[in-house]
């Protein structure tokens, strides 16, 4: 075979691509020679960290991925679980990482492209968009240009497709100041008996590449987030792709609409890697080999190479197995969308990826033996040692603060103020299905396209938690979701995984991730809750500092009918407010004792994942039977923090009663399992019976009244004082910049 | 009364025009697409909100000249009543059918929420079901909906009565140099929300009515205009 034009392969060249020399020396092993220059750059991608999982697949497998009611777990585009009455939810969060912080608004934008792609590629019309956002510390010269175009990126992306975006969280903390986390949720609704899968089938069979043409934009992106930044980080911005919400929309209306026809055999987005993960991945999950002509790619720019066209990350492509003599009907589709359709390549019995260009072969290789050798570490590694216990003292109020103030304090500090600013530039409404949105529930809902029933959604983490005890901050992060989708009163039915870590070659960086798995695969399991798609960053560090371990749960819920779910806000006077659950007043970790006392220490909340469970399933049947008016998880701040986004959400406020004697553990304690709902008076008995009978503990916090929080020592804290202090933090730091 | 709601690439809230029409009138309309030359026999023309071809041009200016936007353009010159909403609103104002131009928001983002506005003139069948100087709260979810015009014009849209809609405050202010809340979302000139042709026949306005009428919005002020509509035209 010619390798005419290409430059000589060598170990030092596979070095600049990313492989070790041992994996050079399998390369060379399964060619039984030295692999061309395009053949070496497809080795290195698909067996780079973000395409192979090398570092993380053994801990990846020990997740809990079936159920009742799963679809199709793990291994596809995206997970897909059972709605009832024939629908499917399909959804997957997927991360952004690096690219987001070389070029925040291009890197944020295409990871919404991205998303979206994984899930309309496998039959769903998206139906809703969420993102987890983490940035550095706010004094960070660079944070606010980040935050500024990751949020103007999301926005631009989210918006033009007509997908709304119902929710999601930001943080800040010093450790993301050199590496920033964009995760992106999708979530779509198809017909459980119309999904698209990706394996490849029929021998003879047209290979369709339909979109946009490819251009020399984010040639090895992924290979880029498989390493640790550096100062010279910056100069990849090359490689971060540029997206064309427009042209994705255009491509979500021509795949649903061919997808009506009956031609297509298999079909997946052009994602990480490009043409070469899709084409790789078709046939190989097939067992087939393919044949493609690159001449007939529709491409951007002129005198691309065969190793570019294969590298290439352009985006808002996909490729299409389709079944014999459809390519008329499939064409038609995409000529009316006015979107660039080719013939690209047959499905041969080879098992191997041939690659022809100018009437030459650049690449023969056997697809199996490539993909099977993708290596799999076991990598060394430590558990984090457990934290001391806080001294007793710590529960004691401060003497020279009113309770006000520390209130004021935690509800405008940047990880707790109101993200208004940010979520106001997303399209939260389009499609007229949404019920809540950002700052209205626990939960964003939806109900599905010409139907009453939805879907909450919820995306979750505590990294704090999880960098003090990652088995902990695991299974908290998946029963927070838990809690958030019951506190809507949806059922929680799987979770869809995006881990942030360091460099897993470090032994701590790696024990942080193999203790947060351990503890999400005991959530998962105790509490019926699949993960059914999900997506690894690594190396997210620069200069050796590592971000915190953050393993972001999204989780969705289904609600028989979307008119039953319930919001935050107190709605009206009078109605008793009741706490579900217990707590021992643990401020380890908590907000309290990062914003009042300054300290980071401490061991995170236990999680009974028995008592999450119970608590979930009682709070579910009381929003069903419709004795609910306003419901929210106690999380971040404890107790009051949670009463007070119940007044501010509502404008309505609070008498609590029995406060006199609490101590900063009982007011800001961030102990697991628990709820605040307000209820109507004459419901209120009823409520407690049921409680009683399910051996769930329920105690009566006060009522809402008026326009302030009363009830100790005589001081009235104004909703007015504290939705002035939680409304401005954002806005005027934003403001400090223009 | 029959509709037809126009589909350019890039539309995305066609389909909740669709649904606060069916809703009201109880039939479904037709859905056009740009590339037709023809329009079927219909009472309402509806051009939808949304990205059309990206408004990588100016927002609408493609759209504008889309082949069926002659046919819009002749049926509106017969009376026909024309409702554009959001980028509807931008591409009937490229196309010539309203005066004036929506540029970028004066904040220069794009912005989702819920406003205030103020019914200026019931004297339409887009606004009967409302009272002069009611306040209501419709959705917006835009990024270009700084109303434009010149002086001339701003001071006839005034006198004719072809204001439609202001930004108010919840107290029902319109004085633009008042809005330390906020209000005036995009820093439309004299607070201008949305617009009517000089016969009144023809409204542009970048809020969204068809995302507010219904329980299940929570919110149905926008539900007036299409039962509105559907009472005038059927």
């Amino acid at each position: 075979m010619t390798t005419a034009q290409q430059p000589e392969v060598s170990l030092e060249m596979a070095r600049e691509f990313g492989l070790s020399e041992g994996e050079y020396n399998s390369a060379l092993e399964i060619l039984g020679r030295k692999p061309t220059y395009t053949e070496l750059g497809i080795i290195s991608v698909m067996w780079s960290e973000h395409c192979s999982y090398k570092s993380s697949k053994k801990w990846l497998m020990t997740l809990p991925t079936t159920g009742p009611q799963v679809i199709c777990g793990p291994g596809e585009n995206a997970g897909v679980v059972d709605a009832g009455d024939g629908d499917a939810i399909i959804f997957k969060m997927e991360s952004h990482n690096h690219p987001s912080y070389i070029e925040p608004f291009q890197g944020a934008a295409t990871g919404v492209g991205g998303i979206l792609r994984d899930v309309f590629t496998m039959g769903a019309r998206p139906i809703a968009n969420m993102n987890a956002l983490r940035f550095g510390s706010p004094e960070h010269p660079k944070t606010r240009h980040l935050v500024s175009g990751v949020v103007a990126g999301i926005a631009h992306y989210g918006n033009c497709v007509g997908v709304p975006t119902i929710g999601g969280e930001t943080n800040f903390h010093p450790a993301y100041n050199g590496n920033i986390l964009v995760n992106a949720m999708t979530v779509g609704v198809a017909k459980a008996d119309r999904i698209f899968y990706s394996a490849a089938a029929g021998i003879g069979n047209p290979v369709v590449y339909v979109g946009s043409k490819t251009g020399r934009d984010g040639i090895h992106g992924a290979t880029m987030a498989s390493a640790e930044f550096s100062e010279d980080s910056e100069e990849k911005r090359p490689t971060v792709q540029v997206g064309d919400p427009f042209t994705e929309k255009l491509l979500i209306e021509a795949c649903l609409e061919l997808m009506e026809t009956d031609a297509i055999v298999a079909i997946q987005d052009m994602g990480a890697a490009g043409l070469t993960s899709s084409s790789v991945e078709m046939a190989g999950k097939g067992g087939l080999g393919i044949e493609l002509v690159l001449d007939d790619v529709p491409m951007r720019e002129e005198g691309m190479t065969p190793y570019e066209i294969m590298l290439s990350e352009s985006q808002e492509r996909m490729l299409i197995i389709l079944k014999p003599g459809r390519e008329e009907v499939a064409k038609a589709i995409f000529d009316k969308w006015e979107l660039d359709f080719a013939v690209i390549g047959t499905l041969t019995d080879t098992g191997k990826l041939v690659i022809k260009m100018h009437g030459q072969t650049w690449c023969d290789m056997p697809i199996a033996p490539v993909s099977n050798a993708s290596p799999l570490y076991d990598r060394p590694w430590e558990p984090t040692p457990a934290a001391a216990e806080l001294e007793d003292a710590v529960r004691v109020l401060p003497a020279d603060r009113t309770l006000g103030e520390i209130l004021e304090k935690i509800v405008s500090c940047p990880d707790q103020a109101s993200k208004r600013w940010i979520w106001e530039q997303y399209d939260s409404l389009v499609n007229g299905d949404t019920r809540y949105m950002s700052g209205q529930a626990d939960a964003g809902v939806v109900r599905l396209p010409g139907q009453t029933k939805g879907i909450a959604v919820t995306t979750d983490c505590t990294p704090r938690y999880c960098l003090a005890d990652p088995v902990r901050g695991g299974a908290q992060a998946v029963a927070e979701a838990y809690r958030n989708l019951s506190a809507v009163g949806a059922l929680p039915l799987a979770v869809t995984d995006n881990m942030n870590f360091g460099n897993p070659e470090k032994p701590r960086i790696m024990g942080q991730f193999v203790g947060a798995i351990q503890g999400m695969a005991d959530a998962c399991r105790a509490l019926d809750f699949p993960v059914v798609s999900g997506n690894v960053s690594l190396y997210n560090e620069t200069n050796g500092e590592a971000i915190l371990p953050t393993p972001a749960i999204g989780a969705v819920g289904l609600l028989p009918d979307a008119l039953i779910a319930v919001g935050i806000a107190f709605r009206n006077e009078g109605d008793t407010i009741l706490l579900v659950g217990e707590g021992t007043g643990h401020l380890g970790q908590s907000l309290y004792l990062r914003e009042i006392l300054g300290r980071e220490d401490g061991p995170p909340p236990p999680v009974d994942l028995a008592v999450e469970r119970r608590n979930g399933e009682f709070v579910r049947g009381l929003i069903a039977e419709g004795l609910v008016v306003s419901s929210h998880d106690i999380q971040d701040g404890g107790l009051l923090v949670t009463v007070a986004e119940m007044a501010m959400a509502g404008g309505v406020g609070a008498a609590l009663t029995g406060l006199d004697g609490a101590d900063a553990g009982v007011l800001f304690g961030e102990d697991q399992g628990r709820y605040v709902l307000a209820v109507r008076a004459e419901n209120a008995a009823a409520v407690q019976e049921k409680a009683k009978a399910a051996g769930v503990p329920v105690s009566v916090l006060g009522k809402t009244n008026g326009t302030a929080l009363t009830g100790r020592g005589g001081e009235a804290i104004t909703i007015a004082r504290l939705k002035k202090a939680n409304e401005a933090w954002l806005p005027g730091y934003m403001a400090a910049a223009e | 009364m029959k509709a037809a709601v126009i589909v350019f690439p890039g539309s995305n809230r066609e389909r909740d025009a669709v649904a606060a029409l069916e809703a009201a009138s109880g039939t479904k309309p037709h859905l056009v697409w740009h590339r037709d030359t023809e329009l079927p026999k219909v009472d309402l023309i509806l051009v939808p909100g949304g990205f059309s071809y990206g408004d990588y041009l100016r927002s609408g200016a493609m759209a504008a000249h889309s082949p069926i936007m002659r046919e819009v353009k002749a049926r509106a010159d017969q009376g026909v009543r024309v409702l554009g909403i959001c980028n509807g609103f931008q591409i009937i104002t490229e196309a010539g059918l309203l005066p004036g131009a929506l540029m970028r928001n004066a904040k220069l983002k794009f912005i989702c929420r819920t406003v205030h506005l103020r019914v200026e003139n019931t004297d339409s069948p887009f606004t009967a079901k409302y009272r002069k100087g009611q306040i209501v709260r419709y959705p917006v979810a835009h990024g270009d909906g700084n109303y434009w015009t010149d002086a001339e014009t701003v001071k006839r849209l005034d006198g004719e009565g072809q204001v439609a809609f202001r930004y108010v405050s919840d107290e029902g202010s319109a004085d633009p140099r008042w809005n330390p809340n906020d209000w005036n979302p995009n820093g439309s000139l004299d607070s201008i929300a949305g617009i009517f042709n000089a016969k009144r026949t023809v409204l542009g306005l970048m809020p969204h009515p068809e995302d507010a009428v219904s329980a299940f919005h929570g919110n149905t002020d926008g539900k007036p205009m299409f039962d509105g509509l559907v009472e005038a035209l059927s």
